[in-house]
């Protein structure tokens, strides 16, 4: 029973309420404000370039909200969440993702007690900054060596998805630091990263199958997006 | 909307998903099993003996409404991306409709 109410409040990825001294609150909130703003700025450009992916950029939010309410067991025996970011990096970019990001942090903190107002900075670098900008950097990386879209895709996801909870680790160890930062690091890292490869595993399979459908129905907007090449079939066709 | 490969795709997220409920199978919360990482972390910097500072202005009340607001949150995403993909498939049949029309009245007009 004692688990049902939460006393000592849910963590994974985010990190609790209060839990983190102020200055570092306000740290994180400064380095994390002028990304969502530039989001902002960077959304209203792309859905005015591409109104017509509007609707992917709502399915991208609507991932994060869907994955990161899924508390799924892992092989350590503890639950954790995924963080659904990785589908709005690889489509949008990581600063468009991070204002996707803020929406269900703010909805997670004020309604579930899952993360935090104070902590909330700190809590958009690492899961809204942080993972979908090594998503987006490791899917073009990918995509430029020439592997599959599919593998770029889950590679992308996958690591963003550790490396959220690594930044979240760092996070805690620099703000922690007792006796030292790394043993710090390395104390938070083991609580979070054994449990969080298989669920790293699941939410890159998981965009793996929502970016399939997409290319199947709607690969236009995709390349519209510069996401995907054109193939060459049709430029060619277009010549002719 | 499902092929093979989808298939195959969506078992294997099922089985790494089962995997550790059949390995710790019989165990539970009072063992200390599924409870969530969570508290993990926070027990390991209140052992540090750090205060926290703040406290969530408002919390579910019990865990029966903590999941209902958890399944609300699952829910929007869920009827969003519902939305969009049916709108798309709905799309690409209609598009598909008109190209074999359009192939007829061609394939009729020679």
């Amino acid at each position: 029973m004692r688990h049902f109410i939460k006393s000592k409040g849910d963590f994974n990825v985010h990190i609790m309420e209060g839990f983190l001294p102020w200055q570092w609150c306000l740290f994180w909130y400064i380095v994390a404000l002028p990304v969502v703003a530039y989001g902002v700025i960077q959304i209203k450009k792309i859905t005015d370039k591409n109104p017509e992916s509007k609707p992917l950029l709502a399915v991208s939010g609507a991932f994060i909200f869907v994955l990161s309410s899924l508390k799924i067991p892992s092989v350590t025996g503890s639950c954790s969440h995924p963080t659904g970011t990785g589908l709005g990096a690889v489509l949008f970019g990581p600063a468009a993702t991070s204002v996707l990001a803020t929406i269900v942090l703010l909805f997670q903190s004020l309604l579930l007690a899952h993360g935090g107002i104070t902590t909330l900075g700190a809590n958009i670098f690492s899961m809204g900054i942080a993972g979908p900008f090594a998503a987006w950097g490791i899917y073009k990386v990918v995509k430029k060596s020439g592997l599959s879209t599919s593998i770029g895709v889950f590679f992308a996801v996958f690591i963003g998805d550790l490396l959220t909870y690594i930044v979240t680790a760092t996070q805690l160890s620099l703000a922690f630091p007792i006796p030292t930062f790394t043993e710090s690091f390395v104390k938070f890292m083991v609580i979070f990263a054994y449990t969080q490869v298989p669920l790293a595993i699941i939410e890159g399979l998981l965009t793996v199958f929502i970016f399939w459908n997409i290319m199947k129905l709607r690969p236009d907007i995709l390349e519209d997006l510069k996401v995907i090449v054109p193939k060459i079939k049709e430029t060619a066709k277009e010549l002719i | 909307m499902v092929d093979k490969k989808s298939i195959i795709l969506l078992s294997l997220v099922a089985i790494i998903a089962v995997i550790p409920l059949v390995l710790y199978s019989g165990m539970g919360e009072d063992e200390g099993y599924f409870g969530g990482a969570d508290g993990a972390a926070g027990e390991a910097i209140e052992e540090t003996g750090y205060k926290p500072w703040f406290s969530s202005i408002w919390e579910p009340p019990s865990g029966e409404i903590e999941s209902l607001l958890f399944a609300l949150q699952a829910a929007i995403g869920a009827i969003v991306i519902g939305y969009v993909f049916g709108y798309y498939h709905g799309q690409a049949k209609e598009r598909k409709k008109i190209e074999n029309e359009a192939n007829k009245t061609a394939k009729n007009s020679k």
